[in-house]
């Protein structure tokens, strides 16, 4: 049994900044696979291109680094081939829904058993510090020559109207929040999407660790500083789904949006929404395909040595004159 | 003309999108192909989904014939359009079968046609001293010699109605189709048992309209050996040989994938590669030997990128994936190709081509992406470009796509095209006994620790493992790569690396048969040399040319990327004269030729109009070129 944590640790040198938000998240992925003791061949992590796309190198089960915007198609694909593999998808957030938006939306349509971590900083680190999807309107980080002239796409809101299936937010800072809500997210039926905040020290200057402790909002009577991130848990807010009725979907989703808008004071972490009663891909395709589970394309035997085994005399047999 | 048989004629019908033509050809094919002859017909219709004019031109023959001949035999026409357009395409001796009620419709009252077209055929008819009606149109073929048959589709509706007592028939428009047909075969002659069983056949899925459609055949057939002399032209049946199918282009891919172990199909809906992938869908389940029922995972994404994105997934887990598109689709793609290329994965990418560029004539042929296909993303990288000649090609091909992108790990782009996908034509029945399943070096399984899955080997390609393998766990990026798979930039790895994939391209020129790279159908002084789907009217050209005392070589070539030219260069070299044929503008082949073979192409025969070549025009275009009158490039024109 592999539960070492050490064992799912690369030796691969980290080229990450120091104090790079990433690094806490890549350690909760480490900390999250030990603990549920996934072998690690039957784990594979695929992430897009950024600073957030070399994760996959830094962590010892399969790793593939696909292309910008693209994490989400290679990972359903090989998770459809072979869905005995625990998937996890890491990309950017200027990767998932800049260029990358239309997968996001798909893939919460089909709802393919697996997990999605958005690495969010708000700008495109790798390329130099530009605006990314998530920056606030009007707000001019470090690299930035003008202010954003664009308004925010909300993640959170976005997934649950895409269909995911399970919705939350982490804080790359709160590693065991973010190892305990990688876990629910992997054990989760069906498409799971994170969230998670992740300061970039070295181009965002404005959602730093201060920000997000609230430093800049000093209770006048306590002179504490009144932090920004709080756990939704803290507040008896259920995310779940319990029984499959309309009526408490649509409740579960209307206060999951409602909490996706509070940002400039008070940012919520933890799960926003979850569903189960909502069939994944895989369970769909099995009622097409009965045996799909058992024989999937990566199981199914092609050749008997070099020869093909596959009967394909019914199909001919209908074109014969 | 000079045609290659006593049988050989060819009959097209035509009508507004949406209309049934397309049941009405399969009718007529089934039919004829019921009674032992040979059948190649293709479908050409307007990117539209209901009223435009699509036509479905079906030629038959008792030998063997793999491509259109130019005129049309018997022209069916119950709407203006139909006849307008075709009329002066039938031969002399034909005939025109010809809904009564049309005669008066002026070529102004129909709002489908092009003006341009309008223009010309008013030019024509005037010259004739004719009205500019149907009437018109019709006595000027009647000049010619052509025979004319009217007929009152509503009145034989009417009397069906009357006769089945089902006063609904009067108003089912849909069904001249069947009576078109039953018609046609009743002038030709073909036995009527064989149209009931086609049309039992082709309504197999749907039993209560079988039954009325098998009425109204029958009656209509009747109806016209009463009424009408027997046309000029007759056909009779012959043995039918064994194992004879009648199958369009695009399920030849679709039952190679399965027969070749392809098991994850996602795709795009464009015209005209997703037919494969619905055919995959509704076949998705098979019997497979020993096993547990065999099933293919077909998916449709939400656009190419996301298709080609999901294969390699898939490939990476050890399944045989591939993805279906056509020009605008396989642009979208070129990133990932290059992503498959330096990680090593085999996939295969059919590439049905249309005309492009951007979405072009989007339901027209072409074979515009030959060097697009070579060169399809940014960064240099192995891959192999493949292409099938014809249906049976397409088959067999798939099979040795697959062999090649596993052998080799590299993508595989098979070039189909449109001509290919909407033929419909009588082959012999597939045989799996004859194709292979080769995995390469794919691993079932590692005993000890420590694997790399870009290590060097003597030829270049590395052991590969699969998602979920003990002891097999890999890296993969787009980023140059050590032996693990982790990122490197290090300069010398870098050349190591380059290299390595590089060589992938000799060594399929070492490993893949000669016969496989290219076809070599006969080498004289005037050699042909072409790709693809020319394939059909080249041959059945050269045929005709060989009943005129005139022996053409043709060299038809199927490995197109790395090009094979070794091989090639033992072919030409006691050729004279290298005429090239293709379906676009620039005569991409012929560039290819110039560059590799320290030689020039001597002639050119392009079409780009986005119809198919026929014989017919080859064959003329070659005969000039024989009698030295020819330009060197020759624009073939035919068809509407
Ligand atoms: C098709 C394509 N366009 C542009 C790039 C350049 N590029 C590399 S990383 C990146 C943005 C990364 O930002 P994000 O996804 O937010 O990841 P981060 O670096 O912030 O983790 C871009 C635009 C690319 N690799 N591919
Ligand atoms: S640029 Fe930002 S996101 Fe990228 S490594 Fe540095 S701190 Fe992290
Ligand atoms: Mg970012």
């Amino acid at each position: 049994m592999v539960s070492n944590l050490a064992d799912y640790k690369t030796e691969v040198h980290n080229d990450w900044c120091p104090g790079c938000g990433d690094f806490g998240i890549v350690n909760a992925i480490q900390m999250a696979l030990a603990e549920m003791e996934i072998p690690r061949n039957k784990a594979a992590i695929f992430s897009g291109i950024g600073c957030s796309g070399k994760t996959s190198h830094f962590i010892n089960t399969y790793g593939v680094h696909t292309l910008h915007g693209r994490v989400l198609t290679f990972a359903q694909g090989a998770k459809l081939a072979n869905p005995e593999m625990t998937i996890v998808a890491a990309g950017g957030d200027g990767d998932g829904l800049g260029i990358g938006a239309g997968h996001f939306v798909a893939a919460g349509r089909r709802n393919v058993d697996m997990t999605y971590l958005i690495f969010n900083n708000a700008v495109y680190g790798l390329t130099k510090g530009q605006a990314s999807p998530t920056l606030k309107l009007g707000l001019k980080t470090k690299s930035l020559p003008e202010p954003n002239v664009n308004q925010s796409v909300n993640p959170i809101a976005l997934a649950i109207a895409s269909g995911f299936t399970f919705v939350a937010r982490g804080y790359a800072y709160d590693v065991r929040q973010l190892k305990d809500l990688i876990i629910a997210a992997v054990r989760h039926k069906g498409l799971a999407f994170l969230d998670v905040l992740q300061p970039c020290p070295t181009y965002n200057d404005i959602n730093t660790r201060d920000w997000f402790a609230g430093m800049d909002n000093i209770d006048e009577i306590t002179k504490k500083p009144r932090p920004r991130i709080y756990k939704l848990e803290d507040t008896g807010y259920d995310p779940v789904v319990h029984i499959d009725s309309p009526e408490e979907e649509n409740e579960k989703l209307t206060q999951a949006l409602i909490k996706s808008n509070e940002w400039d004071t008070k940012i919520p972490t933890g799960i926003f929404y979850r569903n189960e009663t909502t069939a994944p891909y895989e369970e769909r395709m099995s009622e097409r395909i009965p045996n799909y589970l058992e024989n999937p394309p990566a199981k199914q035997e092609i050749s008997s040595g070099s020869r093909a085994i596959t009967n394909i005399s019914k199909l001919l047999s209908s074109l014969e004159v | 003309m000079n045609l290659l048989s006593s049988i050989d004629l060819t009959w097209v019908i035509g009508g507004p999108q949406g209309g049934g033509v397309e049941t009405a050809a399969n009718i007529f094919a089934g039919a004829c192909a019921g009674c032992g002859l040979k059948v190649f017909g293709k479908r050409e219709y307007y990117s539209n989904i209901k009223g435009e004019h699509s036509y479905f031109g079906v030629r038959v023959s008792d030998k063997i014939i793999r491509s259109n001949v130019s005129g049309i035999t018997i022209l069916v026409g119950f709407d203006a359009e139909t006849l307008f357009r075709h009329i002066e395409d039938v031969v002399n001796d034909g005939a025109i079968v010809y809904e009564t009620d049309l005669t008066s419709v002026k070529i102004d009252e129909v709002a489908t046609l092009d003006d341009l077209f309008k223009q010309r055929f008013v030019e024509y008819l005037s010259s004739k001293n004719k009205p500019t009606t149907i009437q018109g149109a019709l006595d000027s073929a009647k000049e010619r010699g052509v025979t004319l048959y009217p007929v009152s589709f509503k009145t034989i509706l009417s009397n069906l109605a009357d006769e089945t007592k089902n006063p609904k028939m009067r108003g089912m428009f849909r069904m001249q189709n069947v009576l078109a047909v039953s018609i046609s075969l009743g002038l030709l002659g073909l036995p009527p048992d064989t149209l009931l069983t086609s049309v039992d056949s082709v309504f197999s899925r749907k039993k209560d309209i079988a039954e009325m459609n098998r009425n109204a055949a029958n009656y209509t057939y009747n109806f016209a050996t009463a009424k009408y002399p027997k046309f000029k032209y007759q056909l009779t049946p012959i043995s039918k040989q064994p194992g004879t199918i009648l199958v369009q282009g695009f399920q030849s891919t679709g039952i190679g994938k399965i027969a070749s172990g392809c098991r994850f199909q996602s795709y795009y809906p464009i015209t005209p590669a997703s037919d494969e992938s619905v055919y995959l869908e509704l076949h998705e389940i098979f019997d497979v030997e020993n096993n547990r029922p065999g099933s293919i995972f077909v998916v449709q994404a939400e656009d190419e990128i996301s298709a080609i994105g999901m294969v390699i997934g898939a490939a990476l887990t050890g399944t045989r994936a591939s993805t279906s598109t056509s020009g605008p689709g396989f642009s979208l793609m070129a990133e990932a190709l290059g992503w498959a290329g330096i990680n090593e994965v085999p996939i295969v990418v059919t590439l049905y081509q249309r005309s492009g560029p951007s979405t072009g004539l989007p339901t027209r042929h072409g074979q515009d992406d030959l060097l697009f296909a070579i060169h399809a993303g940014h960064g240099e990288f192995p891959r192999i470009v493949y292409a099938s000649g014809d249906i049976e090609e397409g088959f067999y091909d798939t099979a040795k796509c697959f062999n090649f992108a596993e052998n080799f790990q590299l993508p595989v782009i098979h070039m189909m095209d449109k001509f290919i996908a909407s033929t419909v034509a009588t082959v012999q029945k597939f045989d799996i006994n004859k194709i292979s399943i080769e995995r390469g070096k794919l691993l079932d399984k590692i005993d000890t620790p420590g694997y790399k899955r870009f290590a060097p080997s003597s030829d270049g390609i590395s052991p590969r493992s699969r998602l979920g393998l003990e002891n097999g766990i890999f890296w993969n990026t787009g980023d140059e790569s050590d032996e693990y798979g982790h990122i490197s930039e290090d300069p010398v790895n870098r050349i190591t690396m380059m290299d390595k994939r590089a060589h992938k391209a000799e060594l399929a020129l070492q490993k893949i048969p000669k016969e496989d790279q290219a076809i070599n159908h006969g080498i004289y002084d005037f050699c042909i040399v072409s790709w693809g789907s020319t394939k059909g009217p080249i041959l059945d050209a050269i045929e005709m040319l060989k009943k005129d005392g005139h022996k053409v070589g043709f060299i038809q070539i199927k490995l197109l990327n790395p090009f094979p030219s070794d091989y090639l260069k033992t072919l030409f070299e006691n050729v004279k004269t290298v005429i090239d044929i293709e379906a676009n503008h620039s005569g991409q082949l012929g560039s290819l030729f110039n560059e590799y073979m320290d030689r020039k192409v001597d002639y050119y025969i392009l079409k780009y109009t986005g119809r198919p070549m026929t014989c017919t025009e080859v064959y003329d275009s070659l005969k000039k070129i024989l009698e030295n009158k020819a330009e060197r490039k020759q624009v073939l024109t035919y068809g509407v």
